[in-house]
């Protein structure tokens, strides 16, 4: 074991002082310390993206970077997105269009989509496809995924949206 | 108000059978607030991580964990001498089997358990583990089931010596688990001496693994004073959990509380007890604090449950128009180490006889050796029942090699052999019956969504050209499935019928709660149970909670697996809410004063027969529950179902894959897959279609890459997802899925269950358009998964 160090960061626009050990992990640092227990662990190899979260306007696999990097940096989680009891559009539209199952990817994946649509407010479905595929899903097979992303973005730039399964659409047909 | 549009207004109100409503889940999953088992942090909770076997068959001389225990930090380190005198250093399978928890001096895999090392945090835990020194002596491996058979062969499980009779019968050499056969041997043999064309074809279905996205862990805590033990497990079957430690433990089921918090995908990978978890136990027993055991990716891989691994051999027999006579087949079973294998007691081989398939066949015999070799132990379901997946690939395989054989379509064979609409019930030869079908319809349908003969013709135009840098292919299968396991008089497991239950409380306001024995790994079970009882009942299903997964509060039942959910505790969701509504309506008469026969249900309310006006709504009838019930009648609006299923139930489907695959390269693009299910009464379209779409992707990711390959020494080739395929947003295809309604006869709403139909049905798809692509060359089989190399190589093998 060796000594500690005390690193602060803004987390989800707070500021944060955590003690931890050099090779702390941020991950554990989160989900441990912090009780940020949205990004999961998946794979500890950088593989799966369910740990994703933004540092600084990047998105970043938490299991392979350490705490003690992050001294000064902004961090954006999952738990940061919804502001005042609304949902970000991007949570809005994983619900709608059914973007997720068992739901533990679901975290690190809409924190992807974030930055993705930060930088490119309207991506075809094959922007999507390239950006997301850090992010591992083994429920939906992505499809919906893409939906909800392309949801999101619709919303985003102000245009009307809704869902592609309306509640009666089959019970009416 | 317009009648219809009044109605149409409480049906979305009601969110009921054939809504697709949004999930209740979603809110928290969406938020980061989902609580998985590594989320779960209790006051003194320690960390455990598993000291595993470097080599893959070893005896173990001395285990020295001094180093370990001086480590600061460190709490414990448990060995199998430490388990010894509480009985616990091994553990009965599910299979009848025994299983090292912590390695008895012998190792039989590699990354088997061999010690626990409990400290205050993973990184100690990590670093302790690191200092236990174990002496090993290596002996010699076996990965091949095969060799493991010859006389000679090393001895897999010492443990054994001497035992010439497992829990399937006798053991015919000292690596042999069982022989299992059925049907009518003779009659299938002589129907192979009389026919008029036979083909036969080998074919390896590889070794894989599920790999949900979440790991398998757990949190033991026990409580010394009160004598109770609470864990919390990703387990697909937590009330079975609560049985298998009550017999290891010796702790009463009323002490033991399980917990299945939120499941980040199971697969039928977290079905099992694990020794991870037996040991968090022991730990959280022996040290009185709770004890966290969470698997690495590399461990889930590696050592918990693995798929398949089945070595077929098929052969059929029929005439020269392509009705077949007889199917006969033999399996070679990997089972690794030890038996793990999750099937009902008394079928070793699970459901492997639904390999007659959509077909009618009047004769057919299997037999299947269960095999030990040095490789970790598994051989459970990957997304589908007990080895359906096998069953459902046997088959489809070969009517495509008959089909080539006698130059015969393959979507025109499979129409001249299915098993007709009218024949149902069906009696097939190895003993199931079949309750429903109509695979004509839906094949037809398929072939004209695609423009089939369209395809045929842009297919020989390619084939004509040799200057065509690609191959294309087309697969076609129409599979049947049986899932629903099952009917107490033939399934089991451990003595425990396979039947699921449900338990609904309608409170005082109108609102209700659920729980059930099954518990969700993402299928949304807390959305669709409470529609099956808001059209069942006339509760609306935003006023129903639905609690699964706690064995405190939950009903028994036999948990999620095997496409069970919907057929069994679906069932008993329907039976229980009919319950609650006929009692309903007796309480409805005594406020309207008329007799319960005057009354029909309608929707949300009783109304009585030819006075529409005189109703009373399902909130008043719950109200009066508590205050104003018929003279005799007990207070309150409860019931309880526990549903045995007369029969399993036999979703099926039609699929339809079109292949490009690159000569020079090997490399292969899905350009169009067609999946039509039919899973009988649809309860959320919106829910059915991410399941068909997530089952066709772990159908794809088998397919073309995935595969947990040994080398010589027993070396795990596949062990991280470096290594093991998980396809991602880039290679997934776009999936195209259809749908017709064919209601099982036998279930209360004629659901059948669907998240396993896509991925049975497409893996054989994607096999025959595979094989399609090269079959003008003379390919009748090759054996997945189809990576661009394996693909290259077989191009090159043949001259292209």
């Amino acid at each position: 074991m060796s000594k500690k160090t005390i690193v602060n960061f803004k987390l989800n626009g707070a500021s944060t002082d955590v003690m931890v050990e050099p090779r702390e992990l941020l991950i554990h640092t989160l989900r441990d310390k912090l009780s940020i227990t949205g990004p999961h662990i998946g794979c500890e190899t950088s593989h799966c993206g369910a740990c994703t979260v933004d540092i600084d306007g990047a998105s970043v696999k938490s299991c392979t970077v350490l705490t003690v990097q992050c001294e000064g940096s902004e961090l954006l989680t999952i738990e940061g997105f919804a502001k005042g009891g609304v949902l970000h559009p991007l949570q809005e539209g994983f619900t709608q269009e059914h973007g997720l199952q068992c739901g533990f990817c679901t975290p690190g994946m809409i924190t992807r989509a974030y930055r993705l649509l930060q930088e490119n407010p309207s991506p075809t479905e094959e922007d999507i496809r390239f950006w997301m595929a850090g992010n591992l899903c083994r429920c939906t097979g992505y499809q919906n995924i893409v939906k909800a992303i392309q949801y999101a973005a619709a919303k985003m730039r102000g245009e009307t949206v809704t869902t592609s399964h309306p509640l009666m659409a089959e019970l009416s047909a | 108000m317009d009648q219809n549009v009044e109605n149409q207004g409480r049906l979305e109100k009601l969110e009921g059978i054939g809504c697709s409503r949004k999930r209740r889940e979603d809110p928290r999953f969406i938020q980061g607030k989902g609580n998985y088992v590594d989320d779960i942090k209790l006051p003194g909770m320690l960390f455990a991580v598993m000291v595993r076997s470097p080599y893959a068959h070893a005896k173990i001389n001395s285990i020295d964990t001094s180093k370990a225990k001086a480590y600061p930090g460190v709490h414990a380190v448990l060995t199998a001498e430490d388990l010894k005198p509480l009985k616990l250093h091994w553990m009965p399978t599910l299979a009848g089997d025994v299983q090292a928890v912590l390695a008895d001096g012998h190792v039989s895999f590699q990354n088997q358990e061999v010690a626990f090392v409990v400290a205050d945090d993973r990184y100690i835990a990590a670093d302790a583990a690191e200092l236990v020194e174990v002496d090993y002596e290596e002996l010699p491996v076996i990965v091949d089931p095969f060799k493991a058979l010859a006389p000679d062969a090393p001895v897999i499980r010492p443990d054994l010596d001497g035992k010439d009779v497992g829990a399937h019968g006798a053991r015919k050499h000292h690596n042999h688990i069982f022989n299992w056969q059925i049907g009518d041997k003779d009659k299938t043999d002589r129907a192979f001496s009389d026919a008029e064309v036979t083909v036969a074809q080998d074919m390896h279905y590889p070794r894989v693994h599920h790999c949900p996205l979440e790991t398998c862990g757990s949190v033991a805590s026990y409580d010394a004073i009160r004598g109770d033990l609470t864990v919390w497990i990703t387990s697909q079957a937590p009330h079975v959990v609560r049985t298998v430690v009550g017999m290891l433990s010796s702790i009463p089921e009323s002490k033991i509380r399980i917990i299945s918090p939120d499941i980040g995908g199971g697969f039928g990978n977290k079905v099992g007890v694990y020794p991870g978890y037996v040991c968090a136990i022991v730990a959280s027993i022996v040290l009185g604090r709770p004890v966290k055991w969470i698997e690495s990716r590399s461990e889930n891989l590696t050592t918990t449950a693995f798929a398949r691994d089945y070595w077929m051999s098929g052969e059929l027999a029929a005439d020269k128009n392509g009705r077949i006579k007889a199917l006969r087949v033999n399996v070679t079973a990997d089972h690794g180490a030890f038996d793990a294998c999750a099937d009902p007691t008394k079928w070793p081989a699970g459901m492997f006889h639904v390999c007659t398939g959509s077909y009618d066949i009047p004769n057919a015999h299997v037999s299947v050796d269960g095999v030990y070799t040095n490789k970790f132990p598994g051989g459970v379901a990957y997304r589908c029942s007990f080895r359906v997946t096998e069953a459902v690939y046997l088959v489809e395989r070969m009517i495509d090699v008959l089909a080539q054989k006698l130059g015969i379509d393959k979507a025109e064979i499979r129409k001249r052999n299915f098993i007709k609409h009218e024949q149902f019930p069906y009696l097939t030869p190895l003993g199931l019956e079949f309750d429903s079908g109509n695979y004509l319809p839906a094949l037809d349908k398929v072939l004209d969504a695609v423009d089939y003969k369209a395809l045929r013709a842009e297919q020989a135009q390619k084939r004509a050209d040799p200057n065509c840098p690609t191959l294309m292919g087309i697969g076609i299968t129409t599979f049947t499935e049986i899932v629903g396991a099952g009917p107490s008089k033939s399934c089991d497991i451990l003595g425990i019928g396979m039947f699921d239950s449900c338990e609904i409380r309608v409170h005082p306001d109108g609102s209700a709660i659920a729980r059930m024995g099954t518990i969700s790994q993402g299928q949304g079970h807390q959305t669709t149970y409470a529609q099956i009882i808001a059209s069942e009942s006339g509760i609306a299903a935003s006023q129903i909670a639905v609690e699964e997964g706690d064995t405190s509060t939950a009903p028994y039942g036999l948990g999620t697996y095997g496409s069970r959910s919907t057929p069994v505790a679906g069932a008993a969701v329907a039976r229980a809410s009919r319950k609650i509504r006929e009692k309903a309506r007796k309480i409805a008469a005594h406020l309207l004063e008329v007799s319960p026969d005057d009354l029909e249900f309608d929707l949300d309310q009783f109304k009585v027969k030819g006075n529409p006006a005189k109703t009373k709504s399902m909130k008043e009838i719950a109200w009066a529950a508590y205050n104003n019930v018929p003279e005799g009648m007990e207070m309150g609006l409860e019931a309880v179902d526990y549903y045995d299923p007369p029969n399993f139930t036999f979703p099926f489907g039609a699929y339809l894959c079109v292949l490009d695959v690159t000569k020079k390269t090997g490399e292969t693009k899905v350009r169009r897959f067609y999946a039509l299910d039919d899973c009988g009464t649809r309860i959320n379209p919106m829910i059915i279609e991410g399941q068909i779409h997530g089952g066709l992707t772990e159908g794809f990711a088998v397919a073309m890459g995935q595969e947990l390959p040994y080398d010589e020494q027993g070396n795990v080739l596949g062990g991280t997802l470096m290594d093991y395929f998980l396809p991602t947003s880039m290679e997934t295809p776009h999936w195209e899925t259809d749908f017709t309604v064919t209601p099982s006869p036998h279930h209360p709403i004629g659901a059948k269950g669907v998240a396993e139909s896509p991925h049975v049905g497409s893996i054989p798809c994607f096999s025959s358009a595979m094989v399609d692509a090269f079959a003008h060359l003379g390919t009748t089989h090759f054996n997945m998964p189809y990576n661009s190399y394996r693909v290259w190589q077989h191009a090159q093998s043949l001259g292209i």
